[in-house]
């Protein structure tokens, strides 16, 4: 494969901006001479060898994942013919196994939190300190200093907020005592939104500065424009700005969707994603690497998790095909 | 508020403006919104600087009649941080450097000669980047238990249970995000740089490293400083691929933390404090590298 792509090599021109055309064949012939037959091989090298650990170790497993899900191997010896058991995981996912729906809803749930909460509050914000507002380093630095720290951190400094006797929320709504205290990483029907509140605190400030990075290179021409001829503020951004931003907003819609499919850290250590915090990442892991074992049966949750996040994965790659294009 | 205050007479003495309401709702809206988003963290801070002896007699909503840094010490030691703080610098350090070096190859490959597979090789990086780790957990997990490595470089004879294991997956996770920077920042440079020094009689590597490099300087310090915290920042890879506690990076090793302190949540707050300040005091002092290569995945160079 490297002697064949090794062929194809060519310098970018200016003006060239890919392999078609006549033009493209004949600035390839015409530069071919300038790469050295070493040259090529370095250069195959320098792809060929990064390329050959993502393959091996992403693209490969991801392959393996589907392959595991039609078995019911419990990681014990080899795979043989006699494991393969046809589509019986799935049918149990579907049908017996009570934890698949509410994970499920669970990631469904993460995903609109994140998309009609989260996310436009970080917008907003973005939005607002986009004006000249006095001081606007220091709200920044506020709001994306949750950013930095892991979620892992996020999940035990919110547990500060929610412990049932020694945590800040209960102290202050007096619940503390034994017959009133609110469990809220405990209950299951209250651990999610707890988990949800955690997770916004840092999702607002990274969309804030994603969408911010955005704003700062929108013509301020346009805006002008839209003001001399009478928009109001809301208008210029809805009718003006917001379409002008397209390409943010799809990365920022792929970046919110994948963040929710991959939803663990926080979840896991509250509470191991059970209990009213099952995710299917943590359902893939509580199944497949535990004593359990049931390695088949997890690598049908990673292929049903697999197939929600090529949405959101296409979305994205569609978008970088169209801007090579241009 | 305070920032409220001291705005609203320096534009009026200056500009003798009539105080717009609509500023002092914005000015009021942020303000509010940056004491809420502060709290956790000054809270987190108050309660790991209270013993718990403090807390337990007067609760923990009151004024504190000692301060002490007696937590952190405690935290300090008991957890064993020297240990993990290394852990996490034997995993983060190689791993950004290795990383930046291989992902910048294959940007400059991909962006600065036309080839056949170009987009492909690209998609391939970038979607690999985007998949949800635990989709491949379960076959890399295996994977691990399987690949043999010389005793030399593996004490269990094994890629599982090692810091080269959590530093390869990290590497190989993490060059798809700085290919797809990397590459878009690339092909903002000229194109006749290339051009130019082929004719020269440069070779391709030299021309990497001593033309394309140097001028990349900015992506590339913006990218190891985002790097470095996503990579310290990783809880899952070193959760399950490392075995051993002893031989976990800090954040994986949160989880221990959470059983061991879970009683005392004082402690608990000065251990997960400890664990955050080192990405706490990379995003202050490299503040605009942190957000210039956030910026730079979102959009195009």
């Amino acid at each position: 494969m490297a002697d064949r792509a090794s062929q194809g090599i060519a310098p970018v021109t200016a003006g060239s901006s890919g392999g078609t055309g006549a033009t493209a064949i004949r600035r390839v012939r015409r530069h071919y001479s300038l790469l050295t037959r070493r040259d090529k091989i370095v250069l195959a090298l320098m792809v060929g060898i990064p390329l050959f650990f993502d393959l091996a170790l992403i693209w490969g497993p991801t392959i393996v994942s589907i392959v595991f899900s039609f078995t019911n191997w419990n990681g014990i010896g080899g795979i043989s013919g006699k494991n393969f058991i046809g589509l019986k995981n799935y049918d149990s996912l579907f049908t017996a196994y009570p934890f698949f729906w509410p994970a499920l809803q669970h990631n469904l749930l993460w995903l609109a939190w994140l998309m009609f909460l989260a996310t436009p509050v970080g917008v907003f914000l973005a939005v607002l300190l986009d004006r000249e507002v006095r001081g606007t380093r220091i709200y920044q630095t506020i709001f994306y200093l949750p950013v930095v720290l892991s979620l892992a951190v996020i999940g035990i400094i919110w547990s500060l907020q929610y412990a049932p006797e020694q945590g800040f929320i209960n102290n202050v709504l007096g619940r503390t005592s034994n017959n009133n205290l609110i469990d809220w990483l405990g209950d299951p029907s209250l651990n999610l939104w707890a988990a949800l509140v955690a997770t916004s605190w840092r999702h607002v400030g990274y969309i804030m500065v994603l969408y911010l990075a955005g704003l700062k290179a929108f013509d301020p021409a346009l805006r002008e424009a839209a003001k001399v001829d009478g928009a109001s503020e809301r208008q210029t951004f809805v009718h003006v700005v917001f379409p002008v931003m397209q390409p943010i907003n799809v990365v920022i819609v792929v970046i919110t969707t994948i963040e929710a499919l991959r939803a663990f850290d926080i979840a896991f250590i509250i509470n191991g994603g059970k209990n009213g915090l099952e995710l299917l990442s943590t359902l893939i892991t509580n199944n497949a690497l535990s004593e359990s074992n049931r390695v088949g049966f997890g690598s049908a949750i990673a292929v049903i998790l697999l197939v929600i996040s090529l949405g959101p994965i296409i979305a994205f790659l569609a978008r970088m095909m169209r801007e090579e294009k241009q | 508020m305070t920032v409220a205050a001291t705005v609203r007479p320096a534009e009026s003495a200056h500009r003798r403006r009539r105080i717009r309401p609509r500023r002092l709702v914005l000015y009021g809206f942020l303000s509010a919104m940056a004491l809420v988003w502060l709290f956790p963290l000054v809270w987190a801070i108050y309660t790991a600087l209270r013993p718990y002896s403090d807390t337990q007699a007067h609760g923990y909503i009151s004024t504190p009649s000692v301060l002490s840094i007696e937590n952190f010490t405690n935290a300090w030691n008991q957890a064993d941080f020297p240990r993990h703080y290394l852990n996490s610098l034997l995993v983060a350090v190689p791993a950004v450097i290795v990383t930046l070096i291989v992902a910048s190859m294959v940007a400059f490959a991909v962006s600065r000669f036309s080839w056949r597979f170009n987009l492909l090789v690209l998609m391939l990086f970038t979607a690999g980047n985007l998949l949800p780790p635990q989709v491949i957990i379960v076959p890399l997990f295996r994977l691990y238990l399987l690949l043999p490595l010389p005793r030399l470089l593996s004490d269990n004879g094994l890629v599982y249970d090692q810091y080269l294991g959590i530093i390869l997956i990290n590497v190989v996770f993490q060059t798809g995000f700085c290919v797809f920077v990397l590459s878009n920042y690339m092909k903002t440079l000229s194109k006749e740089l290339t051009e130019a020094a082929l004719v020269d009689g440069a070779s391709v590597f030299r021309i990497w490293g001593a033309v394309i490099m140097p001028l990349c300087r900015p992506a590339l310090a913006a990218l190891a400083t985002l790097e470095f915290t996503f990579i310290y920042n990783d809880f899952f890879w070193g959760l399950i691929l490392m075995k051993s506690g002893d031989k976990r990076p800090i954040t994986s090793a949160l989880n221990n933390l959470q059983g061991q302190f879970f009683t005392n949540t004082n402690l608990l707050a000065a251990g997960a404090l400890l664990a955050a300040v080192p990405t706490i005091l990379v995003f202050l002092a490299l503040q605009r590298h942190f957000i210039s290569g956030l910026s730079l995945g979102a959009s195009k160079g």
